[in-house]
Parts: C-alpha cells; sequence; structure tokens
C-alpha cells in the first residue's frame, strides 16, 4: 500500500493551522464538487478530498498522521508499524461509516480501529449503508440483465482487523430500470457489530451514453437518417431500435425534425414509455456527374425557394 | 456468498424507505430528516398512511443537501438552494440531449 500525504491532497504545509486546512480543503472541494465539476476525474478527487480532510481536521487522527508522516513520502511503499496508534484515542469526527467507505485500504489501515473495537465489543451497531453509482446499458432497460460489478470496500477478519477487500457481486438489473434510479440490496453494506444487521447497498443507476439512443424517464429518442425522395415521397423503412428493428412508415411530405411516436416502444413498464424517431434528411453527396445533373434538373424543373416557403 | 449468486434487490420508487431508513443510508439522525421535510427542503411521498416515505429522488437529494452542509458548514436553505440549482441544470442538460445538441 502507499503512504498517502494528505498536506499535499489540500496543498497546505505541515505546519497549517485548521482554520487554513478547512480553507485548503472547501476551496478544492468547490473545484471538483462531482455534481458540477468539469474535471473527468472529479469524483475521484473528491473522495481523496474528504479522506484528506477527515484525517486532517480531526485534532486526534491528525497527531497521529502526523507522527507517522514524518517518516514517509507521497507514494512510498507503506505498511503501517504494529500499535502505530498506541496512545492515540479516535473518536468518530463526523466521519460516518458511509462516507468512509469510499476512502483508501492506506485510511482504513490507520483509522478503521474505530469500526474494528465496535466489532470486538458487545456493543450492537447496525454497519453502515453504502452506495455506489454504476452504468448499464438502455438495452438492459428493455430486457432486463444480470451484470458483475466490482466495488472496493472493506471488511473485518476474524482478530476484527480491518482488512481491504474487492467485491464482485452479480446483481440483477430489472426489466423496466430508469436513469436515476436507486436499487436497494439489503445486507450488502457493512458488516454489523455485536451481532447486529448489516447495512444496505444502493446502486444508482445510469444508462451508458449511447450515440443513437437519448432517455428521458421512460421515452426514448432516436434520430433517423431518410433520403430526400424517402421524406418526399413517403416509404415503408426499417429502424433499428432498442427492442430489435421495427419497420415505419414515413408519411409522404415528411421534413428533417418530424417526428413518429411509436407508443410502447419505450423502456418497458407500466405504462411503457414511447420511442421517438426524429427524421433527418440527408442529402446524396454531388459527388459524380449523374448526381450532378440529378441536382440540376430538380433545379431546372422544380419551382422551389426554400427561403419562401420559410418567410426568411 | 457463491460467485455466481445473483443479487436480486428491490428499486426505490417501486418500493419506498421509511424515514429512519433513508436517515441510515444518508448517515444523518432521523431528527436531520424531520427537520428537513418540516421546512419544505426535502420532498417524501405520502403512503396510504399518510406516513412520509421517500424514493429514488429523494435519497439522491437528501444525500446531496447532507454533502453539502457537511462540506462547506453549509446553511440548510444554502444548501437546499445549490441543490435546486444542480437539479435545474441537469434537467437541461438532459433536454438538450433529447434535442440532440451538446451539453457542452
Amino acid at each position: 500500500m502507499e503512504f498517502r500525504d494528505y498536506y499535499q491532497t489540500l496543498g497546505v504545509g505541515r505546519a497549517a493551522q485548521a482554520d487554513e486546512i478547512r480553507k485548503a480543503y472547501r476551496k478544492l472541494a468547490r473545484k471538483y464538487h462531482p455534481d458540477v465539476s468539469k474535471e473527468p476525474d472529479a469524483a475521484e478527487r473528491m473522495s481523496e478530498l474528504n479522506e484528506a480532510y477527515a484525517a486532517l481536521s480531526d485534532p486526534q487522527k491528525r497527531a497521529a498522521y502526523d507522527a507517522l508522516g514524518n517518516r514517509y513520502g507521497a507514494g512510498q511503499e507503506f505498511q503501517p508499524p504494529p500499535d502505530w496508534n498506541a496512545g492515540f484515542e479516535f473518536t468518530d469526527g463526523g466521519q460516518s461509516g458511509a462516507e468512509a467507505e469510499a476512502f483508501s485500504d492506506f485510511f482504513s489501515s490507520l483509522f478503521g480501529r474505530e469500526q474494528r473495537r465496535a466489532a470486538a465489543g458487545d456493543h450492537r451497531m447496525r454497519g453502515a449503508d453504502h452506495h455506489a453509482r454504476i452504468l448499464v446499458d438502455l438495452h438492459d432497460a428493455y430486457h432486463g440483465a444480470t451484470r458483475g460489478i466490482s466495488l472496493r470496500g472493506a471488511r473485518l477478519d476474524e482478530s476484527g482487523r480491518v482488512v481491504p477487500e474487492e467485491r464482485v457481486l452479480n446483481v440483477q438489473i430489472p426489466k423496466g430500470i430508469r436513469d436515476g434510479q436507486q436499487i436497494r440490496l439489503t445486507g450488502q453494506g457493512s458488516p454489523g457489530a455485536g451481532g447486529a444487521a448489516p447495512g444496505d447497498l444502493y446502486l444508482e443507476v445510469h444508462f451508458t451514453p449511447d450515440a443513437r439512443y437519448r432517455v428521458q424517464g421512460r421515452d426514448v429518442h432516436e434520430t433517423v437518417p431518410v433520403a430526400p425522395w424517402e421524406a418526399a415521397l413517403g416509404a415503408e423503412i426499417e429502424v433499428p431500435t432498442p427492442s430489435g428493428p421495427v419497420r415505419v412508415t414515413v408519411p409522404p411530405g415528411s421534413q428533417t425534425g418530424r417526428k413518429l411516436r411509436l407508443k410502447g416502444r419505450g423502456i418497458p413498464g407500466d405504462p411503457p414509455g414511447s420511442l421517438y424517431l426524429e427524421l433527418q434528411v440527408v442529402l446524396p453527396a454531388a459527388d459524380t456527374e449523374t448526381a450532378r445533373d440529378l441536382y440540376r434538373t430538380m433545379a431546372r424543373e422544380m419551382a422551389f425557394d426554400p427561403r419562401r416557403t420559410t418567410g426568411v | 456468498m457463491p460467485r455466481d449468486e445473483v443479487l436480486i434487490g428491490a428499486v426505490l420508487d417501486e418500493v419506498t424507505l421509511s424515514l429512519d431508513e433513508l436517515a441510515r443510508a444518508c448517515a444523518v439522525e432521523p431528527q436531520w430528516v424531520v427537520v428537513h421535510v418540516e421546512a419544505g427542503l426535502l420532498g417524501c411521498v405520502r403512503g396510504s398512511t399518510d406516513e412520509w416515505r421517500f424514493a429514488s429522488a429523494e435519497l439522491l437529494r437528501a444525500r446531496r443537501l447532507a454533502a453539502l452542509e457537511r462540506d462547506f458548514d453549509a446553511n440548510e436553505e444554502l444548501a437546499a438552494l445549490v441543490a435546486d440549482l444542480i437539479e435545474e441544470v441537469q434537467r437541461l442538460r438532459a433536454q438538450l440531449r433529447v434535442a440532440n445538441r451538446s451539453p457542452e
């Protein structure tokens, strides 16, 4: 495991006052807040910041960390010395088990002691709930699926030590799931202490961004390219949809932007959503003499001024 | 747990959370939830018995409010205002996506 330099993470010196640490944390928390940040690794950075702040904002944890930190540099291979934290008493500085879920193995190995003690004693305490975001394909919402997801966490071994653990769960993604919905897996959170029940795991479901389909609630939108003659004369065309290819009638006189609604072809449910096909007229390239002739013929034979019809 | 076991969860919205379950999921005291619902900062779904129940959207919002209050020492109204703005931006981005324009 690598040593983590929490001072470096927050960009403050080792002698920084509590107030300076708080200011540095808030400034960075604003920059990397996952809801607003444009940084690609915002969620990861935010969890590093939370971890660093949890260690340095608590005077007891900071003192214990400082006692170690003088001997290590960032990225250096690190094993906590036995009883390294003897003489330090940690109280829960407002950092809950749920938040601590995302913290590194490094943090758990240093400050997991509270949890260990709680587990060893006869104090009954329900395990903390955990949260994770998962991406699933739109296809899964149509058909249902089983997806393997891997989560990083920690568990307690027989002697009550915190051991980092990566676990893979096979989770059923139910048919009809919508973007933003949460799946609750009972008993898959932290183990309880003293025989109490374990916590739950909540999975926040989002769809993998898809070049073809846009989703809004249960409705699905898809852009369908059509040839000018299909749009003008009407046609029966085959369109790929999340529930398989569908034959669709393009009404004569269609223009770009016309929406065809296929009721019940959105995400399944009660009621199921609709699939909206938005027509987009695509012009063939005028890259051969024949094609250019055809365009010239249209220009000559058709009295058509698009500016006049749209009133520009 | 055997590796090939498939976990079947409950989809929030089809089931809902009680006040205590929501508090636990957000790592806050139940009283925190009561204060926020009574102040109109957090919504709830009324059950058949007029009991407060909470679904996916409320869980997301409650966790966001709790994180804003904690990370920035924000007061409740300010955290709610930020959450409102985040939700509005997300709604607009979703609309842009449907209109097939890049949200950036």
